[in-house]
């Protein structure tokens, strides 16, 4: 699909079912799918570059491709592409990394804690215990350098984002939105309800990999003291 | 060296921006009107993604303690050399000691000082474009500030189509070159969300630059443009749903016209985010990208559709003329 006239989308998305809560479960396994599609042909591109495209913008079941429009022309790009796309089922995977990320959930730290618990008529400590035992999937990195969006919350977690968004969020709050939670790497407006927030840093512009997650890792909270959380700031520091 | 007196409201150091980062969230940034930067950079013979300073609205006051070859573009900011005024796409030279001072916009938004040799910061990610929000790139990833020292750059001599001679553009390249008002777009990839009504009102009336636009994004005032979600309409059901009337995050492109829950579009510009959830109906053309680095808040703008190979021709007719020999003349 033609989305300007440098770049084109890949949609690998299923397509959309209403929203029964039946189909919820299949729909989310088809989800995994696409984005299992995405990741493939992430590496395809990356292992073997197409002199002409100039980036991509990855998401939960798409790939937006930007490219030199004075040297390409939307219907090769598509040619290429197809190409690609035909050889998928050769690229394997690399086991997803596991990354812990320190979280002190709640008071100065996560100023929505108590009204997400109280939404779904749980304790601060049950939501806390939710949100921490769940392994999360890191979909892309997006919005912001270094922002991942991770999925999926468990059921009884799942918020809709505040009414109206903060001008300015702490950086390392970790948010929930809708069924997704993720971590603000920098101090940014945003319309997440925040939960928490971690000590170390996302994004290190002096590292190699610049940020501490990508796409297709796993990831999990662990939950940490105010003095804890002091310490490794300091350590960061 | 230069040495900054005065910062103006917004100025930082912007190249060409990064491309590549995609998949870590990372925007291309870069200069916000790039033909401006290019000319400029050909008119102090640099390469054309030299780091050169865009000041915004209000530009600042900058000394030259080494001297420097110095040239302006984009919109004139009433600028004087030791309060002798000096014009706008001309290279001249700045002797040691002189001091370069610009006041308000007489015209767009953006000027843009280049230096021969261009404006030396340590590249972030390949670039030395200033990434605002993130706080990366440029000098110390921020806006410039009274008193900061920047340096510039060893020239190698002049790069192919720069200049090493005082040189101006010439009158005819400005003409074409000059940014618009009515911007080109090509259909959006969600264009057939909105209703013929909404593609009406988008077409035929005028918008007006709110005062929060950046360059992250561009926001408009005008006719409300409600997307009635058309054939694909977010439900909640499926994995990741960001809730509310919106669709799933996909990748956005530059200059692409979204339009949120309010129905008041915002072009995303080159700070933007990376993937967005919301609508868009339009794309503007990368012919057009520059003149949105000059619109200025309270601007009045329209949008004028064309075909996708009007386009590809209107780019081609730019980057010919960027190319050409006759850009510059002596």
């Amino acid at each position: 699909m033609i989305a300007s006239d440098q770049t084109l989308i890949v949609y690998f998305d299923p397509p959309m079912e209403e929203g029964r809560a039946e189909a919820r479960h299949l729909q989310n396994r088809s989800a995994l799918r696409a984005h299992e599609q995405v990741r493939k042909l992430l590496v395809l591109l990356q292992d073997e570059p197409v002199p002409g495209i100039r980036n991509l913008h990855p998401a939960y079941g798409s790939v937006l491709v930007k490219f030199d429009a004075m040297r390409l022309r939307h219907e090769e790009v598509e040619e290429i592409l197809r190409g690609y796309l035909a050889r998928m089922d050769s690229v394997a995977l690399p086991e997803p990394r596991v990354v812990e990320i320190p979280v002190c959930y709640g008071g100065g730290f996560g100023a929505d804690l108590n009204d997400v618990a109280a939404l779904h008529g749980i304790t601060a400590e049950q939501a806390i215990e939710l949100h921490s035992e769940t392994t999360y999937l890191v979909y892309f990195l997006g919005f912001v350098s270094g922002f991942a969006y991770l999925g999926e919350l468990p059921e009884e977690l799942v918020t809709p984002r505040l009414a109206t968004p903060r001008r300015q969020v702490p950086r390392g709050s970790v948010g929930i939105a809708g069924n997704q939670t993720g971590v603000y790497p920098f101090a940014t407006p945003g319309g997440w309800r925040l939960i928490g927030r971690t000590p170390i840093p996302m994004v290190r512009a002096e590292s190699e990999e610049l940020s501490l997650l990508a796409i297709g890792d796993r990831v999990r909270f662990t939950p940490i003291s105010a003095e804890r959380f002091a310490l490794v700031e300091r350590a960061w520091q | 060296m230069i040495r900054v007196l005065e910062p103006g409201l917004f100025t930082t150091v912007q190249d060409l921006g990064r491309e590549g980062f995609g998949p870590l969230g990372v925007s291309a940034s870069g200069v916000a009107d790039a033909v401006s930067l290019r000319v400029g950079n050909r008119l102090v013979g640099n390469g054309e993604d030299a780091a050169g300073l865009e000041m915004t609205l209000l530009g600042g006051t900058f000394l030259f303690p080494e001297g420097a070859v110095v040239a302006l573009g984009g919109s004139d900011f009433g600028a004087t050399l030791d309060g002798e005024a000096v014009e706008l796409w001309t290279s001249f030279e700045a002797r040691p000691g002189q001091t370069l001072r610009l006041g308000p916009t007489r015209s767009g938004a953006r000027c843009y000082l280049c230096v021969r040799g261009g404006i030396a910061v340590k590249p972030f990610l390949g670039s030395a474009s200033t990434h605002i929000l993130s706080g990366l790139g440029g000098h110390e990833g921020r806006a410039l500030r009274k008193g900061d020292v920047l340096e510039i750059g060893a020239w190698k001599g002049p790069e192919v189509g720069g200049s090493i001679r005082r040189g101006r553009v010439s009158a005819q390249a400005l003409e074409k070159l000059a940014p618009r008002k009515s911007l080109r777009v090509t259909a959006g990839p969600q264009s057939d969300w909105f209703s013929e009504e909404a593609q009406r009102a988008f077409y035929e009336s005028t918008f007006r630059v709110a005062e929060e636009s950046n360059r992250m994004g561009i926001r408009l005032e005008g006719a409300s443009l409600k997307a009635d979600g058309g054939r694909k309409e977010e439900t909640g059901g499926s994995a990741c749903s960001t809730g509310g009337g919106e669709m799933i995050s996909e990748g956005v492109a530059l200059g692409a016209v979204q339009v949120p829950e309010s129905g008041m579009p915002i072009i995303l510009f080159v700070e933007q985010q990376t993937t967005g959830g919301y609508p868009k109906i339009a794309n503007v053309i990368s012919a057009d990208f520059h003149s949105l680095g000059q619109l200025r808040p309270r601007d009045e703008i329209r949008f004028e559709r064309v075909e996708m190979e009007t386009a590809r021709g209107l780019l081609r007719e730019q980057e010919e003329l960027l190319a050409s020999p006759e850009l510059v003349v002596g």
